[in-house]
């Protein structure tokens, strides 16, 4: 945790250029939504082929009220962040008595939905070709430039790394960690499974919905592309290639899969080749996650 | 054998990597650095693929012969696979890290609309090689682009229409991007030019049948013309339902689908189709007095030549990109992004393969409708209207 937030502060030392910060502030808003995935597929166990969706309708909320009804920036993000809630409750209840494909199943459905109506609502949502969104702004003055965001980034990382932590080491996580075990189980010593998987899933719908939002007012500019079901499966590609149940491994994952791609673009043809190499070679190597499976080695090597 | 080889691949790649992580060196005679960020992957890859190819091309080309203002050009290119915030990450790298002078680039509407903000904040030259009007409309200090745009299109077709007594129209399109912004441009484009849009139907991305909105269509009164708006496969299937319909008013394609591809695939239904085009389309039936001749034709024997692919119009929107460019540094002498920005806009009268450019400080574009030829499909080639 204090390294985490060591790291974090002594980044900047290391970037030369306004880029270094560009990549440094998506694998940050990527990792505060792996953490919050990694909540529900790596305590819970369940699977979410959906969360672009959630992703989506904080960005576009965000985006919609603030430059279509002119809210204040600060209010569309909560009342975006309060939808989303409020939708994947409302869907979470029924879709999660289902288990394994027909919970992927079910979420990559809603996923799709959010897609769909995104790109076809052209009047409120710019359709296919994105819509502008204004900056960050609260009590009159504008959030700009990426070192100022790389504080908020990094600020909000540490907070939602704290909260997953907490949250992982209270009665509720102790409850998710026992329904991923065995359900029966869980439900046989007294753990109402329906209520904390729900919990789980609408905490890490928040998380994504309050990056989306933050990525929408980051860019400036909002495409559908963000929302397909492609980014649903990077998300959880982020979850399980750091380390499930490993919120340090969530951050490691999405810093990963956030950042390689960008260092590998001077291989131009051979980049894709390259990169599902890696992703191989690490499911191969550390079958559980890159965090936990270095963490299990460094064990051994104590010993 | 084998081995040898692969540790020279490995090498290679190690290599480009540490390359990637240097600084560029200062040197004497450092290149003119020509950014691009292209689809050439994804969704838009049939629009990216020529348009990297042709960049490639002609930046070796121009080395070839000397470079530009006694210096080499280097292109450093990055492919978006058409995603807008890959693209915005992307031209943030060109501009922070790669330092470069000029970027041509952005395939798709949505990419090049999510950098607008920061070329301009940056301060340099960037010329898009994407449709829509809004990426010049208002007209934005350091954004320029080649290709037409779809209002031009539709005042094109309607010209066309109304040549013909045509004034009620049916519009049928896509769900996409580039469908549903034609769409929208061909509606407002519509009125003051005394046509009436009579129905106005609609299909989705991978629909295999669109009898029943042609059924719409045919069954409303006094349909005089029908234009369809869209892309790749679409298109060729709402001619082969329009004629198995035996629909008689005259069928309107748009630019998106001028290529040997929509013949291919609508078979002898793309006999009468009408669609504005690039005279790259054309490039050889041309006749030798007419002065894009010469630009369209050696464009595309040099693409074919070397790549051993059919030209494309979108190839082309990049060779106008880097040319303008390049005739840009040539006319300011240098490569200062203000002077190359203010020289841009006073180009007049530059043949490219999209027609004559006449560009100036509120038209970043420069293209008139005289950039379009009407086209028509007969005997399975395009044939220009006169």
């Amino acid at each position: 945790m204090l390294a985490l937030a060591a790291a974090l502060a002594l980044l900047p030392l290391v970037f030369a250029n306004n880029y270094h910060y560009e990549v440094a502030i998506l694998v940050g808003l990527n990792a505060i939504i792996a953490v919050g995935l990694n909540l529900l597929i790596g305590y819970a166990g369940q699977i979410s082929l959906g969360h672009a969706g959630f992703f989506g309708v904080g960005a576009y909320g965000s985006a919609i009220l603030s430059a279509r009804y002119g809210w204040p920036q600060l209010a569309a993000l909560a009342a975006s962040t309060a939808l989303t809630a409020a939708l994947a409750y409302a869907v979470g209840r029924p879709i999660l008595r289902l288990k394994g494909h027909y919970l992927a199943m079910a979420t990559l459905g809603l996923g799709v939905i959010v897609s769909i109506v995104i790109a076809t609502e052209d009047r409120l949502t710019g359709g296919p070709d994105g819509m502008g969104v204004p900056p960050l702004a609260a009590f009159g003055a504008a959030l700009s430039g990426e070192r100022a965001w790389y504080a908020l980034v990094a600020a909000l990382l540490v907070l939602s790394v704290w909260l997953a932590l907490n949250l992982i080491e209270s009665p509720h996580g102790r409850a998710l960690r026992a329904l991923h075990g065995s359900e029966v189980a869980a439900e046989a010593i007294g753990i109402d499974s329906a209520r904390h998987k729900v919990l789980a899933f609408v905490l890490s719908a928040v998380f994504a919905s309050v990056a989306g939002s933050l990525t929408a007012h980051y860019s400036g500019f909002i495409t559908p592309s963000r929302v397909t079901f492609l980014h649903s499966i990077e998300l959880v590609t982020m979850v399980v290639f750091g380390g499930m149940a490993s919120t340090f491994g969530a951050v490691v994952g999405a810093a990963l899969l956030t950042g390689l791609p960008q260092l590998l673009t001077v291989l131009k043809e051979y980049e894709m080749v390259v990169f599902g190499a890696v992703l191989m070679a690490t499911m191969i190597f550390f079958p559980k996650g890159l965090v936990p499976s270095l963490a299990a080695a460094a064990r051994r090597f104590a010993r | 054998m084998r081995i040898a080889s692969l540790a020279r691949t490995a090498a290679g790649l190690f290599a480009g990597l540490a390359a990637a992580f240097a600084a560029p060196g200062a040197q004497a005679q450092e290149p003119i650095r020509i950014g691009a960020f292209l689809a050439v992957t994804g969704p838009a890859a049939f629009l990216g693929d020529p348009e990297q190819k042709t960049l490639e091309l002609y930046i070796e080309k121009l080395n070839a012969a000397g470079g530009v203002l006694g210096r080499k050009l280097a292109l450093v290119s990055y492919d978006t696979a058409g995603d807008a915030e890959k693209a915005r990450t992307f031209a943030k790298r060109l501009i922070e890290q790669d330092k470069v002078d000029v970027i041509v680039g952005g395939t798709t509407t949505g990419e090049t609309m999510a950098v607008v903000p920061m070329v301009e904040q940056a301060e340099i030259p960037f010329i898009s090689l994407a449709g829509a009007v809004v990426i010049v409309e208002p007209v934005k200090k350091w954004v320029f682009k080649t290709p037409h745009t779809d209002r031009m299109a539709c005042e094109k077709i309607f010209a066309d229409m109304t040549s013909r007594g045509a004034r009620r129209i049916a519009l049928i399109s896509g769900s996409g991007g580039f469908d549903k912004s034609m769409r929208a441009q061909c509606l407002a484009a519509a009125k003051g030019r005394g046509i009436e849009i009579v129905a106005d139907e609609s299909y989705g991305p991978g629909d295999k049948d669109m009898t029943v909105q042609l059924t719409k269509i045919k069954n409303t009164a006094g349909v005089q013309a029908v234009l369809n708006a869209g892309f790749g496969e679409g298109p060729a299937i709402v001619t082969r339902n329009y004629r198995q319909l035996g629909i008689a008013a005259p069928l309107y394609q748009s630019h998106g689908v001028a290529s040997k591809e929509y013949i291919k695939l609508s078979g002898a239904a793309a006999e009468g189709v009408r669609l504005p085009a690039a005279a790259l389309l054309i490039a050889e039936s041309l006749p030798d007095s007419d002065p894009q001749k010469k630009v369209v034709l050696a464009y595309k024997r040099e693409y074919e030549s070397r790549f051993n692919s059919e030209v494309s119009t979108f190839g082309g929107h990049a060779y106008d990109g880097l040319m303008l460019a390049v005739e840009a540094m040539k006319k300011a002498g240098t490569t200062e992004k203000t002077k190359v920005r203010d020289a841009l806009q006073s180009i007049r009268g530059w043949m490219g393969t999209a027609g004559v450019f006449n560009l100036s400080p509120t038209d970043h574009m420069g293209l008139d409708l005289s950039a379009f030829r009407m086209l028509e499909v007969r005997k399975g080639a395009w044939t220009e209207v006169k």
